[in-house]
């Protein structure tokens, strides 16, 4: 998402130096997540939003909620799509135009976080069998990139989708119509938490600065759901991980994850 | 990427899945170092009914010159389905899918390619899934890294990659198309067994923090199993059958 410049490699000497020491730059345990600030019901017009603050990163996210056709295989389902997008105010190194390979795995890697804990009851959402299904898009735009940006679109998107209330549609002359009925909240099963870790020469450190990130050796991304359990993951960057630094990170995660898990249920608590 | 048969039985109660085989087994893999005249490095692969060829090129010149990197050499993966690879055709054109799976396949391959020997080239790997049937991301880097041996690029130790997974609530090993649409978890690992190290891992679907140590310890044994026929891939090639 960044180049990595000689300034970065200049701050990785400080950052590997603080590290030996058990120190991070910021003065954060290693271990240890930026606030988390998360404000929702900021762009009323979308039916769910949020906008999210994890340290200097900041994100927005909608969710637009509109009847769509179902794929061939999934007519019994409603839809479900979590995008991101850089947008060129965000860093000065940010390009406009068609989304690189960063951006795109970026988009995938939120998308499958939420998908794979199952936190929307898409059962619920069907239209008509097989011809017509309500679809969730939830769409992510990174306002000022401070690294880390998984965990925050994760948490924008989980927090827009809670607060995120449905209109009716029926199902008129094989179109969808819709009904005067007050939209309502949708039915959430649990709440995914993504923890993202980065590793630089050997340290696990829980989610990554801008400085951090630049100079990162490696990578994972963990998603867990309200039960404690593992629902995705991804690793990324130039180097690889020992059996025992895999193992960390899982426990990492649910521990890390739960903190942030109570900030995005007082979220649904007051809707 | 196939339909969902909700009475297809993953595991049968002897411990039989699907395709016939045990829990702990992988499917048939045949493993060809070489194969392409004009590439650098080749290598085939058959992973079960997954059919994958992988050339490699370099280190030469890189174009675009502003890709070039004045301290290190760069490696650069494109992973591509061809269209008849699946059962509905897949248009041509890099899905995002694909261009993910290519950037995690390059992240998986960096660790074990001495790169710094090479300043201000490329090494480019060009993987062609001819067919698919789950599990071709594992199979591609396993052939990569063949490819890249073949082509005599210099490397800490070769990826070996097989995926574990979750079917009937049990943790199996090497999840095929069925398992992957149907069942409950995919795990994809890519382990360089001599410096054991993980250099490739995702995961999708639900595990307990228990199954999720066990399914990588899973997966690790299988790519030891692959690795075992990556080396004898390339004694085939360079010694005639013997290690």
């Amino acid at each position: 998402m960044t180049v990595r410049s000689v300034i970065d490699d200049l701050k990785r000497t400080q950052i590997v130096e603080l590290l030996g020491q058990n120190k991070r730059a910021d003065g954060r345990a290693l271990d240890e997540a930026r606030d988390v600030k998360i404000e929702v019901n900021a762009i009323p017009k979308a039916e769910g939003s949020a906008r999210v603050q994890l340290g200097d990163t900041v994100t927005v996210c909608g969710v637009k909620i509109q009847p769509d056709r179902p794929f061939p295989d999934m007519g019994d389902k409603g839809m479900f799509m979590c995008t991101a997008e850089l947008l060129p105010l965000s860093h000065p190194t940010v390009e406009t135009g068609p989304p690189g390979p960063p951006v795109i795995e970026l988009a995938r890697v939120v998308d499958r976080g939420i998908r794979e804990s199952h936190m929307l009851d898409l059962s619920q959402m069907v239209i008509e069998k097989n011809k017509s299904v309500v679809g969730v898009f939830a769409d992510n735009v990174v306002v000022d990139n401070d690294g880390n940006l998984f965990d925050a679109c994760s948490y924008a998107a989980t927090a827009a989708l809670l607060t995120a209330k449905a209109p009716k549609w029926n199902w008129v002359d094989e179109a969808p119509v819709l009904t005067e009925d007050a939209p309502v909240p949708i039915s959430i099963l649990t709440i995914p938490v993504s923890v993202t870790m980065g590793k630089i020469d050997g340290h696990i450190i829980v989610d990554p600065d801008g400085d951090e990130w630049a100079v990162l050796d490696a990578r994972i991304t963990i998603t867990t759901d309200s039960d404690g359990n593992i629902c995705a993951l991804q690793k990324g960057g130039s180097d690889g991980f020992t059996l025992e630094e895999i193992d960390r990170c899982g426990e990492l995660s649910v521990k890390v994850g739960a903190v942030v898990r109570e900030k995005l249920k007082a979220v649904q608590a007051g809707q | 990427m196939g339909g969902r048969d909700a009475t297809m039985v993953l595991l049968d109660e002897n411990g039989i899945r699907c395709d016939g085989r045990k829990i702990d087994e992988p499917r048939k893999i045949m493993i060809k170092a070489g194969g392409l005249k004009n590439a650098d490095g080749s290598a085939y692969i058959e992973f079960g009914d997954n059919k994958i060829l992988v050339g490699v090129f370099g280190p030469r010149d890189v174009h675009p010159k502003h890709m070039s990197d004045t301290d290190t050499g760069i490696l650069r993966v494109r992973y591509h389905m061809v269209p008849f690879s699946v059962g509905e055709r897949k248009r041509p054109a890099p899905s995002r899918r694909e261009i993910e799976i290519s950037k995690v396949i390059k992240e998986a391959l960096e660790p074990a390619v001495l790169l710094k020997k090479f300043p201000r080239t490329a090494v480019d790997v060009f993987i062609e899934v001819l067919q698919a049937d789950g599990g071709t991301r594992c199979a591609a880097l396993a052939a990569a890294s063949v490819a890249l041996a073949d082509a005599g690029i210099p490397m800490r130790d070769m990826v070996a990659a097989c995926a574990a997974g979750k079917v009937a609530d049990t943790i199996i090993l090497d999840v095929n198309n069925e398992e992957d649409q149907a069942g409950q978890a995919d795990m994809p690992i890519g382990y360089m067994p001599g410096l054991e190290k993980i250099t490739l891992l995702q995961l999708d679907g639900v595990l307990t923090p228990e199954e999720y140590k066990k399914c990588v310890r899973v997966g690790i044994d299988g790519c030891k199993i692959v690795y075992e026929l990556q080396k004898k891939a390339l004694a085939e090639k360079y010694f005639g059958g013997g290690s």
